[in-house]
């Protein structure tokens, strides 16, 4: 105790006193040092006993050199000037001289006393009530919830407040920039914090203004890299704007004319952003965001644009998260996606063309969940004997969450020798979730995107021995995928999604021996389709062990005849043919597709040659689909001020 | 203001006659008190109480020669020769020569000592005297100019014994006490921490530093958890030099460390030392230990460590043995129109009537005298003003409207939050009508806020006073400038943070002390500052008005409670014992006592007429910030730093519950109107309440306990507490029960 105790106090050695005595121009003999330093060492434990008690009559838990300085007073020493400052003085020492000292920069004093932008000071002292507790029982206010008056703003901030507010929502895109720029780096909006938190908080009534939207997620892309602030709770809320971004479907998705999907591209990437930055935060963001996610894209009632800005926040999230709510989705997703994809009639070929966006969106996603779990897959020499029963039932857990780096171009050698037969998934920190095995997932994911997806994960000639399946085989396999919901009658009508399981097609002479669970209702259909997926998977897994043997046979040939894209596309439409043309493009250089699908698939607005309103009844969702779409002349009047 | 001068006056001579006689009788008690504190009884009766001669033990005459010493050095002749007259000393004691005396500004009070001195040293030395703790008072007031006294203290240890034998004695000590009984090891555990104490400061004295330091190393580990931070200081005091002035060390050697032993374990220990002819330690259990024997069972450990912790051990048996009028004064009676509004009271009749007392309940308050309560007169207050008995109408309205609460029935909390308080709240205070909030700060000012719509008005300027009209019905509003009005004023004029602020009953006076070592009374009506009182020469943390007005409370620094009266610049009486800094000080509803918690972990209260100290209670492990009376006043809470709240029968002087959950220093306390729930505020950022009615019920009934003075507490906090209340990161420094029991609590917003 007395070690821990001795530990805690300030110790002054002799060597500083005599230093100190040098310094003064007095020669300490070794003896007289020693008693001095203890005696100051003493002292200076005196004073900070006494100055202890300063603080705590003060009611605070930091002491401060104003206590010490009490502390010094009343026991008639002269206090110490010059060390008010509130941030901690970075403490420097000299190597040669063992000499240690704050650094005490020079400080201009004409500028100071020149300076034109002279604080204002803070705000006024006040008394604010709030009932708390109502009889004793919960809180009116949840807790964290933005205090509305926590600051009274001085007249300086109100009018940086307006001008800012004015130049961002207004018309002028330079004014605009400066604004974002000074918001970014503005040091002293501390207290405007909230208020700007609730303008973006009103991205929610200008649904119908993308241009607005994006100003707005351009705002908060400014406050969250602000240096100087510190979000704290604000992060939910402007999370929450953000989402509303990426998920609503919103009134100006209605007009293919807007390019809403590029907003919500920008509002995931932000989304990924303020996550990575400020997700410590708040905590359980992350589970809320994926949860909220999830939502989206279970629920079959939403509009496609909606399900892609779920797969795009997912994507932004991470391959986790795509891995974890994505692709347990997918078969039950896949479902439904197909039955707008296979929808050839002209009223549907708006929400066709968002399908193949959606698609375009997912096989992007998956890719990357792809490569970088067989990124952070062990690389296992030899253990391809291994028999494929162990991959599932056991999983190497991965340290890192290896999340960040964007894909590698892929050595060929961490894929290489049939790294798809390696033992365990890639390990996932979800505890409730069984990570899926690489390959299974591959050969799951393969069934629904066949070749594209093989291509354009940049399989290589090594590679190419990974999918053992035979062209036919990958038919059936893709047939088969969606089969037990998809025959024609039931995706048609993907709302009301009534599968009869029982009648649902097997041709394939594949060896699955378990026969799908026969749920017949709407709602169970989503998870009949997970489990008849999983069997699935499992089904693909054997028979590409079963044919292993025929690995590297694929051919171009083989492979195009597979693609299955072309059942997709009509001729008289244009995006679906453009979706085949990627493929085939791709196929030509098999090694390099592997870039994200926005280069070949974004630049290129997709429906331009659709006549707008045309198809709008078929967004399910938007109530407001009646209404014309309209552009507010002086958008920046539909957002409500707060003041 | 011009109305309450009369009645004030009025008491104020009242006052002046009363106290004339009881002057004595405040000397003498605390020539009581005094002696409780010295060696045991016989030894004692040396000191100097009263006229009578001392009794003439030599060591207690030198004690007095140095004092004396003293005085005369700092030119207190006046206080001298009072002394000397007192203690019955020959003229020649000491050759007094007559200095000018005319600078302490006495105004001659005749033959008692005259409170007028104001010189804090001649206030304490007439202390001191009566004490028998010689140098502590006037040490500390002048700790750079006091080495014969110093000396005189600390020559007690210059004794030698072999040194480097201190850890063979103590640890033989040790083996026997681990090989006893068990019912008595935790008895005579308590024996420990003070022989440690005193052996290692006998070392350090005669300059066995490397000694000491062996000792301190081997054996601090043994000692209680809760002594933590006087340990903390005691290491690092290893040379003699540095005993001068040290406060801790003062204490040590000034008051006897207090332990509770039964006769049994007594008889153990003493059989013990002399058999091995320990003296060294036999030497300092006689000379700084004071041993109160009880007969009957040996207290258990946990029995014991609810009660020790203090800075001198427990109190002793005797100290709480005074009968303490604990109960409330009559009510004035004054009849309730209860259904015309505008009313007047009609009460006439002539004796002082309170304005706020605080009642058990409306309805069974019984007219007739209450047989624990204090004669209705027994200390002057103010009389009721007519402003006085319609707020008390008012007051009775509003109790009608009261809740009810009960462990089923939580109040409603409203939290004041204080934004952009970045200078520091350092004290709120609530009016008892809750329509004012004030604030003190760190930086010197004083905030005022009206929480009602009503504005904050200031006084018309006398210019403008003369033209009203002062026979129309509204003058009180007339002479209100309508210019001034605002939602707060700022009160300036200390000048340095303000520790305690404290409403005066009828809302007309705010009370402020600071760190500048004055207390400030200011008007509400003109918002400016009306009195420093300055007699404090130290920091004061701590002021209160009585429930009554006119009196108050203060505490501080040097360790000694002041009360004083409105109209008087200097104390009425002054409350010395506390070993430490008196931290918080509060008011008995029924005025006649007031309650100090100092950091030296006891509680004091103490008699307002006599001046004596009735109760000290032990048990605290850390500085008391928070003092709470139940409102029946039978009861007492407090709170310290150790983040526990203590629960104390004052009528028979006893610990009665310990309320363990808040994390960090308790800042307030309150209960409920009707006294069935106390809430807590800590710098935890939480509100807890607790369920007061089953603390008390449960205890009540033993008989034993309150026979024996060993409590025995089960621990149900979990129990008691109702609910944990969350504030958004801002400490609750403040806690206020409206007339309705609303809960308010206040703390400024910390980000």
């Amino acid at each position: 105790m007395a070690d821990r105790e001795e530990r805690r106090f300030a110790e002054v050695s002799r060597e500083s006193v005599k230093l100190v005595a040098e310094g003064a121009g007095v020669e300490l003999g070794d003896d007289v040092a020693a008693l001095l330093a203890e005696d100051v060492c003493y002292r200076l434990r005196e004073a900070t006993q006494s100055s202890s008690q300063f603080m705590r009559h003060a009611k605070r838990r930091k002491l401060t050199v104003e206590d010490f300085n009490r502390a010094l007073r009343w026991s008639n020493v002269e206090a110490i000037c010059g060390y008010g400052a509130q941030d901690a003085l970075p403490f420097r020492s000299v190597k040669e001289g063992e000499l240690f000292f704050i650094e005490d920069r020079d400080i201009n004093l004409v500028e100071l006393a020149l300076a034109t932008n002279i604080p204002k000071g803070c705000a006024e002292t006040m008394v604010r009530v709030n009932v708390s507790y109502l009889d004793g029982k919960g809180n009116l206010e949840p807790q964290g919830t933005v205090p509305t008056a926590v600051q009274s703003l001085s007249d300086d901030l109100l009018k940086y407040y307006q001008q800012i507010t004015r130049a961002i929502l207004g018309e002028d895109p330079h004014l605009m920039k400066v604004a974002l720029l000074d918001l970014q780096s503005n040091s002293k909006i501390a207290a405007l914090l909230p208020y700007f938190v609730y303008v973006i908080s009103g991205v929610k009534s200008v649904s119908h203004d993308l241009e607005q939207l994006n100003r707005l997620l351009h705002m908060v892309k400014s406050l969250v890299q602000n240096p100087y602030l510190y979000l704290g709770s604000y992060v939910r809320s402007l999370v929450s704007s953000v989402m509303y971004c990426i998920l609503e479907p919103l009134a100006a998705s209605i007009n293919p004319l807007n390019d809403h999907w590029t907003l919500r591209d920008y509002a995931a990437l932000l989304l990924s952003h303020i996550f990575w930055t400020h997700g410590d935060l708040v905590s359980g963001l992350y589970h809320q965001i994926l949860l909220s996610l999830q939502k989206v894209l279970s629920d079959p009632v939403r509009p496609l644009c909606s399900h892609y800005g779920a797969v795009v926040g997912l994507h932004a999230l991470g391959w986790k998260a795509v891995e974890r709510v994505l692709f347990p989705h997918l078969p039950a997703y896949w479902a439904n996606l197909q039955a707008v994809l296979d929808d050839y009639s002209v009223s549907n070929a708006q929400v066709k063309a968002d399908g193949h966006k959606v698609y375009g969106a997912i096989l992007v996603a998956v890719e990357r969940l792809l490569k970088m779990k067989a990124l952070s897959q062990p690389v296992e020499g030899g253990s391809s004997g291994q028999p494929a029963t162990v991959v599932g039932a056991m999983g190497y857990r991965v340290s890192s969450p290896c999340l960040s780096p964007p894909p590698e171009p892929l050595s060929e050698a961490a894929l290489g020798i049939a790294s798809h037969l390696q033992a365990g998934g890639a390990g996932c920190p979800w505890e409730e979730w069984t990570p899926v095995p690489l390959p299974a997932m591959y050969c799951e994911l393969y069934s629904f995107f066949g070749d594209s997806l093989a291509v354009r994960f940049s399989t290589g000639p090594d590679f190419g021995s990974f999918p053992t399946c035979t062209p036919s085989q990958l038919r059936d396999a893709r047939k088969e995928a969606p089969g037990p919901t998809s025959n024609p009658d039931t995706t048609r009508k993907m709302p009301q999604l009534t599968a009869n399981l029982n009648i649902s097609p097997r041709q394939d002479g594949s060896p699955r021996t378990d026969p799908p669970p026969p749920s017949l209702a709407v709602t169970g259909a989503g998870r009949a389709l997970a489990r008849s997926s999983s069997s699935s998977s499992s089904s693909s897994m054997q028979r590409s062990r079963s044919s292993s043997s025929r690995s590297g046979q694929r051919s171009a040939g083989l492979s195009r005849d597979v693609f299955p894209k072309a059942r997709f596309t009509s001729p008289q439409i244009g995006p679906p043919a453009f979706t085949f043309i990627i493929g085939g493009r791709q196929m030509g250089r098999r090694c390099q597709g592997r870039r994200p699908f926005q280069t070949t698939f974004a630049p290129t607005p997709p429906h331009s040659a659709i006549p707008p309103r045309a198809y709008a009844h078929k967004l399910p969702v938007i109530g407001r689909v009646g209404k014309p779409v309209r552009r507010w002349a002086c958008s920046h009047y539909s957002l409500h001020l707060p003041l | 203001m011009a109305a309450v001068q009369g009645g004030l006056v009025d008491a104020v001579e009242k006052k002046d006659i009363k106290t004339e006689p009881s002057e004595d009788s405040g000397g003498n008690n605390n020539a009581n008190d005094g002696r409780l504190l010295s060696p045991p009884p016989g030894s004692s009766a040396s000191a100097p109480g009263g006229n009578k001669p001392p009794a003439g033990a030599p060591e207690d005459q030198q004690t007095l020669l140095a004092v004396l010493q003293f005085l005369r050095k700092n030119n207190l002749a006046e206080s001298v020769e009072i002394l000397r007259r007192e203690a019955g000393l020959p003229e020649d004691a000491l050759d007094l020569k007559a200095g000018d005396s005319a600078g302490a500004g006495s105004g001659g009070a005749g033959g008692t000592v005259d409170l007028e001195g104001e010189d804090a040293s001649s206030l304490l030395s007439r202390v001191t005297v009566s004490s028998s703790a010689a140098a502590q008072a006037p040490t500390k007031v002048t700790p750079s100019e006091d080495q014969p006294d110093v000396n005189v203290v600390l020559s007690a240890y210059s004794q030698q014994g072999d040194p480097a034998l201190y850890g063979v004695y103590y640890s033989g000590l040790k083996r026997f006490i681990e090989s006893v009984l068990d019912c008595h090891r935790a008895e005579l555990s308590q024996v420990f921490y003070p022989l440690f104490v005193h052996m290692y400061l006998e070392l350090v004295y005669n300059n066995h530093e490397n000694e000491a330091k062996v000792f301190f190393e081997k054996f601090s580990g043994d000692q209680e958890c809760y002594y933590e931070d006087d340990l903390r200081v005691l290491s690092s005091l290893t040379k003699k030099e540095h005993m001068r002035g040290n406060e801790t060390l003062l204490d040590f050697r000034t008051s006897k460390f207090v332990l509770r032993i039964s006769r049994d374990s007594y008889q153990l220990l003493k059989r013990h030392l002399q058999e091995r002819q320990n003296n060294q330690i036999w030497n300092i259990i006689q000379e700084h230990l004071y041993i109160d024997i009880f007969d009957g069972m040996p207290r258990s450990k946990s029995q014991i460590d609810a009660m020790s912790g203090s800075l001198a051990g427990e109190a002793k048996r005797e100290a709480n043995k005074a009968k303490v009028y604990y109960g409330l004064l009559k009510e004035p009676e004054i009849e309730l129109p209860l259904d015309d509004e505008d009313e007047e009271a009609e009460n006439e009749e002539g004796k002082p009537k309170k304005k706020k007392p605080k009642k058990d309940s409306m309805g069974s308050k019984s007219k007739k005298q209450d047989p624990n309560a204090p004669s209705q007169t027994r200390i002057p207050l103010p009389e009721l003003k007519d402003s006085d008995k319609l707020d008390k109408i008012m007051y009775m309205k509003e109790a009608t409207k009261r809740i009810r609460l009960g462990p089923d029935n939580l109040p409603s909390i409203c939290f004041y939050s204080f934004l952009n308080a970045y200078q520091g709240l350092t004290a709120v205070d609530f009016t008892d009508d809750s329509s004012l909030i004030a604030g003190g700060f760190a930086d010197s000012t004083v905030r005022v806020w009206s929480v009602t719509p009503k504005k904050l008005r200031k006084v018309k300027s006398a210019a403008d006073l003369n033209l009203i009209d002062k026979e129309s019905d509204d003058v009180l509003e007339r002479i209100m400038d309508e210019k001034t009005a605002s939602e707060s004023k700022i009160l300036y004029g200390h000048s340095g943070p303000v520790y305690g602020i404290s409403f005066s009953p009828d809302r007309n006076y705010l009370l402020t002390c600071s760190e500048d070592g004055t207390i400030r009374l200011w008007s509400l009506q003109t918002f400016t500052c009306l009195v420093g009182y300055k007699g404090h020469n130290y920091p004061v943390w701590d002021t209160q008005f009585s429930p009554h007005g006119y009196y108050f409370i203060s505490g501080g620094h040097d360790r000694v409670a002041r009360l004083w009266a409105t109209d008087h610049y200097q104390p009425l009486r002054m409350f010395s014992g506390h070993l430490a800094d008196i931290t918080s000080t509060r008011f008995h509803p029924n005025s006649n006592y007031v309650v100090t918690g100092s950091s030296d972990r006891t509680i004091r209260l103490w008699d307002v007429l006599t001046g004596n100290c009735v109760r000290i209670f032990t048990g605290h492990k850390g500085p008391i910030h928070a003092l709470a009376f139940s409102p029946n006043g039978k009861f007492l809470a407090s709170g310290a730093t150790d983040g526990r709240v203590l629960l104390w029968d004052i009528g028979h002087g006893l610990m009665i519950g310990e309320l363990k959950g808040h994390t960090d220093t308790i800042y307030s306390l309150k209960f409920s109107r009707d006294g069935e729930i106390l809430a807590s505020g800590s710098m935890d950022n939480t509100v807890r309440l607790w369920d007061a009615t089953k603390a008390f019920d449960d205890l009540e009934t033993d008989d034993f306990t309150a026979a024996t003075g060993h409590i025995h507490l089960q621990d149900n906090s979990q129990e008691l507490l109702l609910g944990t209340y969350m504030s958004k990161s801002t400490p609750v420094i403040h806690l206020h029960f409206t007339r309705r029991n609303l809960l308010l609590a206040a703390g400024a917003y910390n980000p």
